[in-house]
């Protein structure tokens, strides 16, 4: 396909632009998909694959809501991948705890999730504060020290690095031009069509999406858009291939579909990739085994850090340019859990060529301006 | 399938799966078990494939044993002791083992 003849290019080929990608080819439209190379800061590939529910919302009401939509999304747009490419990403959704290892932390969860839904407007949705005895129930393997736990009935998990490979394959299989090596340097609008530079030469299309992650900081702006982002960088240990002990998702630990238990929750304000620091992978690791000390003796097999991408208050942007029409920009930090929100819902909205104000109006970056807002 | 080239060390005696085993002092338990014709000390954890020590210098993991109720040792890299209990591994992993 000659440069000039696509609909649409995305910029970004994690998570939310692979699946931004799908969804408008979906559509019908003719996409390209901008990637950089094998050595890109990748966020889809350093994530701990929740498809988390409990906790989300508090401070905008409206992520809560946002995000019980994906969830509820999942296992349809799971099984859509599924016949489309042959392959299982594992999407699993038993329900999901917030384990509490003092009464302190039980009583600052539970007061926690007191303020977060009793926010004006927020979507109404179960989730639970179960102490110790009903927590066994669920969980046989807890710690002495478990005094209890938050229950979310909606959370999940799913295997995400399949998930990543499953979207490459259906985008692949729907005809949409994955152009790897494509590091956008610039973007203008001239003739009515947007302009990306690249080392590789000119990419020409009728719209725009940016899905870069927290590089969308720097190209947003290009067409008239704003992405202020907070990377923040987080660490990972895996241990090795366990008999399955752990059937529900724990928001700092969990068991995979292929028997390897993932740790971690860690936060740093950093934006370099490759920290790794004993202090944090330890203290994680110690809070696993008080939680599950079964795990005392396991051996770890890999540990990794990855930098997340945040933007300044944690919540998605979503924004259409008033200056460059057809451009829009996506940014979020639950690329996983918010993935079937993307492919269904966003992408056809940038098809239209108009985001849909009554969904995603909370997620403009116009909140980070108190003059502008309103 | 191997031989001993010559009776170097003393007699130390193992437990692998309850059953008593000869090695000798200096040996690593994969080459033990070698030695003692066990074919294959694992299983692996996705397709339950028998697996024996290989690389013998600690690069391949195939070696895998539980010793002394710690699980997924590396054989090549633990001496022999007296009294030594070794289990073979099959498939994944148990935790709290």
């Amino acid at each position: 396909m000659a440069a000039g003849e696509y609909d649409v290019a995305v910029v970004g080929g994690g998570l939310v632009g692979a699946a931004t990608s799908w969804g408008l080819a979906r559509e019908g439209l003719r996409v390209a998909l901008l990637d950089e190379g094998d050595r890109a800061v990748r966020a889809s590939r350093g994530n701990f694959a929740l498809v988390w529910v409990q906790s989300k919302g508090l401070g905008l009401a409206a992520y809560a809501g946002w995000t019980i939509r994906s969830s509820d999304a999942w296992g349809g747009f799971a099984d859509l991948l599924k016949q489309e490419t042959g392959l299982d990403v594992c999407f699993q959704r038993p329900g999901g705890f917030h384990l509490c290892l003092s009464e302190k932390e039980f009583e600052a969860r539970a007061d926690a999730l007191h303020r977060l839904h009793g926010q004006p407007g927020i979507v109404a949705y179960k989730t639970e504060m179960l102490d110790r005895s009903r927590l066994s129930r669920m969980l046989p393997d807890i710690g002495p020290e478990v005094v209890g736990a938050s229950y979310c009935p909606l959370d999940g998990h799913v295997n995400s690095l399949r998930l990543f490979r499953t979207l490459h394959t259906a985008i692949a299989a729907r005809g949409v031009t994955y152009l790897p090596s494509h590091r956008v340097e610039t973007i203008v609008k001239q003739g009515g069509e947007f302009r990306l530079a690249t080392a590789q030469g000119e990419i020409r299309a009728g719209k725009v999406a940016l899905a870069a992650g927290n590089a969308n900081m720097q190209l947003a702006p290009m067409v008239g858009l704003e992405a202020p982002m907070r990377p923040e960088r987080g660490q990972i240990v895996v241990t090795e291939r366990l008999r399955p002990f752990l059937h529900y998702p724990v928001v700092t630990l969990r068991q995979t579909d292929e028997g390897t238990v993932m740790v971690g929750d860690s936060k740093e304000e950093s934006t370099d990739p490759a920290g790794l620091t004993l202090g944090v992978s330890a203290t994680e690791v110690e809070r696993a085994v008080r939680q599950f000390p079964l795990l005392a003796n396991v051996n770890v097999v890999r540990t990794w850090s990855a930098i997340r991408v945040m933007t300044q208050d944690g919540f998605p942007i979503y924004d259409e340019s008033e200056s460059h029409p057809g451009a829009f920009v996506l940014c979020c930090h639950s690329g996983v859990t918010l993935c079937a929100n993307h492919a269904l819902t966003v992408a056809p909205m940038i098809a239209r060529g108009a985001l849909d104000k009554s969904l995603v109006a909370p997620f403009s970056a116009r909140r980070f301006h108190v003059q502008a807002a309103g | 399938m191997f031989k001993r080239l010559g009776s170097t060390g003393t007699e130390v005696m193992l437990k692998v799966d309850g059953k008593p085993v000869r090695a000798r002092s200096g040996d690593t338990v994969a080459a033990a078990l070698l030695a003692a014709g066990i074919d294959h000390c694992r299983t692996t954890p996705v397709t339950g494939a028998p697996r024996a020590p290989y690389c013998l210098m600690g690069v391949c993991f195939d070696c895998l044993v539980t010793i002394d109720g710690v699980g997924s040792r590396q054989g090549c890299l633990v001496p022999v002791r007296e009294g030594m209990a070794v289990e073979t591994q099959l498939g994944r992993r148990e935790a709290g083992r």
